[in-house]
């Protein structure tokens, strides 16, 4: 059974690229452009694992992650947060707003793969 | 269609203009079609014929006799245009009949003799031989000028 | 080269094109805060464009640019902090950058060298910009886990290492391991594929079930692994939740006592047990938590900038818009050559045949309309554009000029954008360099001293117009005049109106640059602008006052494509002309012609007298005439006010006519806008009458040797 993802990020190019990785690997991939355009996909959707931008319009990543914990069906839903940056204020804030985990951009698609195997098991 | 490596190789187009047999490299010719009336263009130079209806493009026509210096004649339905493309663009030759289609390869070129007092030499790259008849290869490149708006 | 079936080539031309959006919206953001409006949402819009192109960048391995947006992006991060507030000059210095990070885009999608110094001028100011604030780059550190300590109380390490590599690795998750969606389960199936491991539960800590809280944790695991790995590896596995639990991984011996950690004594026996109890994912309280108030901070952030609608938008290959353009456009000729058809066959205009295809014919014309207008675009690139060139030319001159534009969302077709370009750049560096006047001359006159260079664009009667204005010295006209004479454009002796004089600018070979400028040295002149702009079927027009400044107006057609043209036969040629410049048809009768001189005839018509132009004799169909009595004209009347009579020799029709461009042919007609396809399939000219009547002038002497100028250049 293919592992559905929810990849949210406001750049297309990004979202283009997490596709590209993770289709041939057999992921399920669905986008949306930033945190609001994501919650809307989400509704319809039972993803095994997010992945979600922080810098978006409309509503940011941290806005998503607090938003999607929230909700009943998705506290416990493993959510990996794109960042720039391996700064520490950064994974902590995140960490506290609810993601499992992080992975640095540009991102090897061979570690995108690895991260969601090992919280989606 | 040649398929072999050798970029020798070369097909020719022959045809008759003002009694004279010139040949075009095939790649280059677009397609090939019967007269149709010319709208002229207004002060255009003697050799630029209009333009004509290309199936929804406006091609221009170029009389190739009067471009080569040579005599032309009246025009006639048994007159053909050759439709050549030179960067991109697309020109019609006005030619008196098409002749043939040969395969040769470079080997079979001649270069053309230095005959800077026939300026009708001038466009010819090379020279082949074909049973027993001279035919001269025309340089495309002479004879459609350049885009005149390339000024801009 | 690269495979073109290569999805990342597509992936990666997707994100220029992407960059381009950005950068338009990082200059829109400028633009806003520069004059003041804008809210803390634009400076997010300012920083996400720059993070977004270094993101993407990143990720095509474009080191350069990554390196230069990842600086700019810090400092406009401090200025979205409110650490840092820009002035004037420090926003000028962002429009810079912004100019150049556009440069590096380009350079990097058109495989060109990358401007490297001016790159690290730049970065340099911005650094100053900032002094002591930017912090320096940190270098990502290890994350420490918390709570490490070797508790090894029994272990004897033996003096040679086994073999494989054996850990011992105690864990225990906190409460907030599982706010945050990670899965002890999954850890430990992570951890346990690393090698032979033997996983203990310790549930020592576990109450009874009165006592139990269902969302803490009691639970804690014990795994021996015997793996070729090194700790870094195994501390791996627990990245994310470094600091949201304990953590304890220690070299074990498997000859040591097999001991089982310190537990107490619990349900389940030390002996190995394989299986990780599966553990009930621990409900998460959130009650003081806050629910995030989304919908609020959805309006906020939309109401920032006023972010475009949610507009479905889609993305088309341009060549299938041309298709689709050219298909219609052949559609309507094929209409109009049926029509034609069954006209002759005899087919009466009010049959039902008839009836129906007229039908068909405007139910074309409407697909026509729709897809004409799927190539339209805002202006609003192409200003920005512009407003780059007026900081650069202002720049390069040391002037101050500032840019003021109107109508950016008038649409124009797509081609026809970018053909203005050119034109456009030059004129607008024309008016700063040359319309504008130096600082003190303003002042001297009483302006202000930033120069104003307005740029607008409208829809006005069927057209586009485009007006470039600037408030400078205006043209000067007696030196204009001199110039022209000196190069033996005019002859010495003529006079001219002020509106003739100020047509001189466009003549070929004109240029006023006394010395050249930095800006203008390049030589091209106002009549290539003219060019141009004919090309694309437009006109251009000047007016100008001393000392107030001078307007240049270009009128460009709506689309490329269509025109509602008046067929008209001249010399057994069908010619078009454009349907809105023809006031009305005249019989001329004998009284109604008068000769000024020979050679320049005039019609009376109520209120003046409008000059005759004999089209068939300018277009060198025939000789012109010497009598007019009894030829048809069609009175026209151009932008400018000023109205002519062309000679005919009879009216086919009136219709709307597919464009079809000749910028493909190289012999450039004074006089004719370009081609259309009639019914019959014979190709009929389209002319511009505007350039009819500039070419041929009053048909005085020197004008006529203008005109074959002209010939001679086409």
């Amino acid at each position: 059974m293919k592992i559905t993802v929810l990849a949210v990020d406001d750049s297309r190019t990004m979202r283009d690229m997490i596709r590209l990785a993770l289709t041939p690997a057999g992921f399920s991939v669905h986008v949306a452009e930033d945190g609001v355009d994501g919650l809307e996909v989400l509704e319809g959707l039972e993803p095994d694992a997010i992945i979600t931008d922080i810098n978006m319009p409309r509503m940011d990543g941290f806005g998503f992650i607090d938003a999607v914990r929230s909700q009943e069906d998705h506290r416990a839903t493993p959510i990996l947060v794109l960042t720039t940056e391996s700064a520490p204020e950064l994974k902590m804030r995140a960490r506290s707003a609810g993601a499992t985990g992080w992975i640095v951009k540009p991102f090897d698609p061979a570690k995108l793969i690895k991260a969601l195997q090992m919280v989606t098991g | 269609m040649v398929e072999q490596a050798s970029s020798k190789d070369l097909e020719l187009l022959t045809f008759r203009v003002a009694e004279q047999e010139y040949s075009l490299d095939i790649m280059s010719v677009r397609e090939i079609r019967g007269w149709t009336r010319t709208t002229p263009m207004p002060h255009a130079p003697a050799y630029m014929r209009g333009v004509i209806n290309l199936r929804g493009t406006v091609l221009p026509v170029m009389d190739l006799a009067l471009r080569l210096n040579l005599p032309s004649q009246e025009t006639s339905d048994r007159n053909v245009i050759i439709v050549v493309h030179l960067n991109g663009v697309l020109t019609g030759l006005l030619v008196d009949a098409v002749s043939d289609i040969v395969a040769m390869t470079a080997d079979d070129l001649q270069a053309p003799p230095d005959m800077a007092s026939d300026p009708s030499m001038a466009v010819v790259r090379a020279l082949t031989v074909i049973d027993d008849r001279m035919i001269r290869v025309l340089d495309l490149s002479a004879v459609v000028p350049a885009r005149a708006d390339d000024a801009a | 080269m690269s495979d073109p079936m290569d999805p990342m080539t597509e992936i990666r031309a997707s994100f220029f094109i992407e960059c381009e959006e950005l950068l338009e919206a990082l200059q829109d953001g400028l633009t806003q805060l520069e004059e003041g409006g804008g809210d803390s949402e634009t400076i997010n819009v300012v920083f996400r464009a720059v993070h977004s192109i270094k993101g993407g960048a990143g990720a095509f391995g474009l080191e350069a640019l990554v390196r230069f947006a990842h600086r700019y992006e810090t400092v406009l991060d401090e200025v979205r902090s409110n650490r840092f507030s820009p002035d004037h000059e420090a926003l000028k210095l962002f429009f810079q950058a912004a100019d150049h990070l556009s440069d590096l885009v380009r350079a990097c999608r058109d495989d060109q060298p990358l401007p490297e110094e001016t790159s690290t001028a730049l970065l340099d100011e911005l650094d100053m910009l900032l002094g002591d604030t930017v912090e320096e780059e940190v270098a990502p550190q290890e994350f420490t886990p918390l709570g490490v300590s070797l508790e090894l109380p029994d272990l004897d390490l033996p003096s040679d290492l086994p073999a494989i590599p054996a850990w011992q690795v105690r864990f225990k998750p906190a409460f907030e391991l599982y706010e945050t969606g990670n899965e002890p389960q999954m850890l430990l199936r992570n951890l346990c594929e690393l090698g032979a491991a033997v996983v203990t539960c310790d549930t020592g800590a576990l109450p009874g079930l009165v006592d139990l809280k269902p969302e803490t944790p009691y639970l804690a695991w014990t795994i021996r692994l015997e793996a070729e790995v090194d700790e870094a590896e195994i501390r791996g596995i627990f990245e994310f939740v470094e600091g949201l639990c304990e953590l304890e991984v220690s070299s074990f011996s498997p000859d040591a006592s097999d001991t089982a950690p310190t537990a107490a004594p619990a349900a389940a026996p030390s002996s190995p047990v394989a299986e990780v109890i599966p553990l009930p994912p621990a409900p998460v309280a959130t009650s003081d938590t806050a629910p995030s108030p989304t919908s609020d901070a959805a309006t906020q952030r939309a109401g920032g900038l006023g972010i475009a609608s949610a507009k479905s938008v889609v993305r088309v290959d341009l060549e299938r818009i041309e298709r689709l353009v050219n298909l219609v456009g052949e559609l309507v000729i094929n209409q109009a050559m049926l029509s034609q058809s069954l006209e002759s066959a005899g087919l009466s205009p009010h049959s039902d045949a008839m009836n129906g295809l007229e039908e068909f014919q405007r139910l074309t014309r409407d697909i026509q309309d729709s897809v004409m207008m799927i190539r339209a675009q805002p202006v609003k690139s192409l200003f920005q554009r512009m407003s780059r060139i007026v900081r650069e030319a202002s720049a390069a001159v040391d002037k101050e000029v500032r840019l003021v534009t109107e109508g950016e969302a008038t649409e124009v077709d797509k081609t026809v954008i970018e053909r203005l370009a050119d034109p456009l750049t030059h004129m607008i560096r024309n008016a700063v360099d040359h319309g504008l006047e130096s600082a003190e001359l303003r002042a001297a006159a009483g302006k202000p001293a930033e120069g104003q260079v307005r740029l607008t664009a409208a829809h006005r009667s069927g057209r586009v117009v485009i007006e470039v204005a600037d408030d400078g010295g205006g043209i000067n006209r007696p030196k204009v005049l001199e110039i022209a004479v000196a190069k033996g454009l005019v002859p010495g002796d003529v006079t001219l109106s002020d509106n003739e004089i100020d047509n001189l600018l466009f003549l070929p070979g004109f240029s006023t640059a006394g010395k050249v400028s930095n800006l203008s040295g390049r030589g091209v002149g106002m009549d290539v602008v003219k060019t141009s702009i004919q090309q694309l079927g437009g006109r251009i027009s000047i007016t100008s006052e001393r000392n107030r400044g001078t307007t240049f107006t270009i009128s460009l057609p709506l689309t490329l494509a269509v025109l509602d043209g008046m067929v008209v036969d001249v010399a057994g040629e069908t010619l078009v002309l454009p349907l809105n410049v023809v006031v009305e048809t005249l019989s001329l009768g004998r009284d109604d012609v008068q000769m000024l001189r020979p050679g320049a005839h005039v019609v009376r018509v109520r209120g003046g007298f409008v000059p005759i132009y004999d089209l068939g004799a300018m277009l060198g169909y025939r000789a012109t005439r010497s009598d007019y009595s009894g030829c048809i004209v069609l009175l026209i009347s151009l932008d400018d006010g000023s109205r002519a009579a062309l000679v005919i020799d009879g009216i086919q029709d009136q219709r709307q006519v597919v464009i079809k461009g000749l910028d493909d042919s190289f012999y450039r007609a004074p006089g004719i806008a370009a081609a259309t396809i009639l019914g019959d399939g014979q190709i009929a000219l389209i002319l511009d009458p505007a350039d009819i009547i500039a070419g041929a002038g009053p048909i005085r002497g020197p004008d006529r040797s203008l005109m074959e100028k002209r010939v001679e250049h086409g």
